[in-house]
């Protein structure tokens, strides 16, 4: 159910975003989505890929600062309220959202949503509950 | 009249002299019999105060360092007992243990003339009204400056540091002819001064004592060109009494007039401990002649300067030490505090279990020091939440307050963004200029 994420730390200087993605690039490695966080002096990258090893082992090589965190990629619907049907059970239930990012599905009319939960086994047994669609990581990476 | 002690300050220097070793002779004498530490140390040379027979024996007797002030912490480099001590004045803000240094009755007097001598030379008379910036406490600045103002006869508005607004009306309304203070801390007063439409061309200052941090010609022309003053430089160290060891005439302002009949400066080779002659670039070190509760031997200053003998327009006969260029260890003055970069790897390290590349970067924003600690982040630290980060920043930073009484700003960067030289780290930054 969970999908594998990296994240990568990086200084705030013009073209240094450009250089992580021409290493992934360079290392054959396909972004399926990201999300990028900052402060004044730093930001956080955060990436699914097609090949989560691929990814690490050529950013460590080059000396960047690379982390794996566990996020889900739940399912959802093009339509008005369509988030909600997903945060609201988790708002009910208590369980916070560290933070999230969107992608189209390019197999479908929905987007997939991804998200870090501070109580990840909570938040997928409540969104299975209520038959919300995760992704497995599988299936994202291979997309 | 500038000079406030002539027979002592204009002596030949063969009578200099000979006074110099008398005073070495008996402060041996009293800390071999007093002071456990030296005793010891002594022994270990295998030298009694006796062997002491010309001024070039001192090379025999072995140093004393910082280090050995610690370990004696508090009271165990005193040579006198505790009721004959009056003040007690310590070091600030390094971790572990200050420094802390006694004075009697008399070291209190013969401090307060030394002060007195050196406010003359830097231009005060006992007509003046003196403006005391100088911090009042445990550091020495305050007290020492005050107690040589009064010694001299001027008046002393003990202002101490801080409050800067209350200052600059104070300035105006008292109308005082001197000023003194750290040069960082006066030129911030300047800058204050002119946000709140007060000019000291319209103020009644002309000379500036400055001193307790380094600084440089340019800030020199700096201060005087803001300040419309004659700006001097003092030198001291409460290691070895405080401010008034060292001062620079008015007349000449090159150099400052160690006060040879109470101190011996030497300056040493910092790795062999050799002497070096007059003139050459090395460590200084300072014996005490006259200190009765706080006697110090050759104590390595870690400050890096050279000696000048050549004669002075102003008439005294006493060696020149040139501005500190630097020191042979890696301390920071920051905003008066004084910090190493080992102190900030210690808590590092004990508070977070790491062992980063850190790099400390000091700039002057302002006119006043600001340190920013910039860590390498390393996967044991990262987090893909910044919050998580920025409160890491955070910590780091609060440690630093709590031990080191110094304000960082923490700047995460990324795996070898700090500069490498051969290998090796570059510590410390320092883009003050002065």
């Amino acid at each position: 159910m969970r999908v594998e994420q990296i994240s990568i730390f990086l200084e705030n200087k013009a073209g240094r975003l450009a250089e992580v993605t021409a290493i992934l690039r360079d290392a054959g490695v396909n972004i399926r989505a990201l999300s990028l966080a900052d402060t004044t002096d730093f930001g956080v990258l955060r990436l699914i890929v097609n090949n989560n090893q691929a990814a690490k082992d050529a950013l460590k090589k080059e000396g960047f600062t690379v982390g794996t965190t566990d996020v889900i990629a739940a399912v959802v619907e093009d339509t008005p309220g369509g988030l909600n049907n997903i945060l609201d059970p988790l708002t009910i239930q208590g369980i916070n959202v560290e933070y999230m990012y969107a992608f189209a599905n390019p197999r479908g009319n929905n987007a997939i949503m991804i998200f870090r939960f501070d109580d990840l086994e909570r938040a997928i047994s409540i969104l299975n509950e209520k038959s919300i669609e995760i992704i497995k990581g599988e299936d994202v990476y291979n997309l | 009249m500038s000079i406030y002690n002539m027979d002592f300050e204009t002596m030949p220097r063969e009578a200099l002299k000979a006074i110099q070793l008398t005073r070495l002779q008996a402060t041996l004498e009293r800390v071999y019999a007093n002071v456990p530490f030296y005793r010891n140390s002594f022994k270990k040379a295998k030298i009694t105060p006796g062997d002491i027979k010309s001024l070039d024996d001192i090379q025999r007797i072995p140093f004393t360092t910082k280090q050995d002030l610690r370990d004696n912490y508090p009271y165990d480099m005193f040579a006198v007992p505790m009721e004959n001590i009056v003040r007690i004045h310590a070091s600030s803000g390094t971790t572990g243990r200050p420094t802390v240094v006694g004075y009697t009755k008399r070291d209190i007097d013969t401090w307060a003339g030394l002060m007195a001598r050196s406010l003359a030379a830097g231009g005060a008379t006992r007509g003046d009204i003196l403006h005391n910036a100088y911090g009042y406490g445990l550091f020495t600045g305050g007290l020492g400056v005050h107690y040589g103002a009064e010694k001299l006869g001027a008046s002393v508005i003990p202002v101490s540091g801080g409050n800067t607004k209350r200052q600059i009306v104070i300035m105006r309304d008292f109308k005082p002819t001197i000023l003194t203070g750290t040069p960082s801390y006066i030129l911030h007063l300047a800058e204050i001064a002119e946000e709140m439409g007060v000019s000291f061309k319209d103020l009644s200052f002309k000379f500036g004592i400055f001193g307790a941090e380094p600084w440089s010609e340019k800030m020199r022309e700096e201060l005087e060109a803001k300040l419309n003053l004659k700006a001097v430089d003092i030198y001291g160290l409460s290691e070895v009494m405080g401010p008034g060891v060292a001062i620079e005439c008015h007349e000449a302002q090159k150099g400052l007039h160690i006060f040879e009949d109470h101190f011996i400066p030497e300056i040493i080779n910092p790795d062999t401990g050799e002497n070096l002659p007059y003139g050459e670039t090395g460590e200084l070190v300072f014996t005490s002649l006259t200190k009765e509760a706080f006697p110090i031997i050759r104590y390595r200053t870690r400050d890096i300067t050279s000696l000048n003998p050549e004669p002075c327009i102003c008439g005294r006969t006493h060696v020149r030490m040139n501005r500190v260029s630097g020191r042979t260890d890696d301390m920071l003055i920051i905003r008066g505090v004084n910090v190493f970069p080992s102190q900030i790897e210690s808590i590092l390290m004990k508070t977070h279990d790491i062992q980063p590349h850190y790099q400390l970067v000091v700039d002057r924003v302002d006119n006043l020091d600001t340190l920013t600690v910039r860590v390498e982040i390393r996967e044991e630290l990262f987090s893909d939440a910044i919050k998580n980060l920025q409160n890491l920043e955070l910590k780091i930073s609060k440690d630093i307050k709590e031990y080191l009484g110094v304000s960082a700003k923490i700047k995460l960067v990324e795996p070898k963004a700090i500069e490498r030289s051969q290998g090796k780290a570059v510590r410390v930054v320092d883009n003050r200029n002065i």
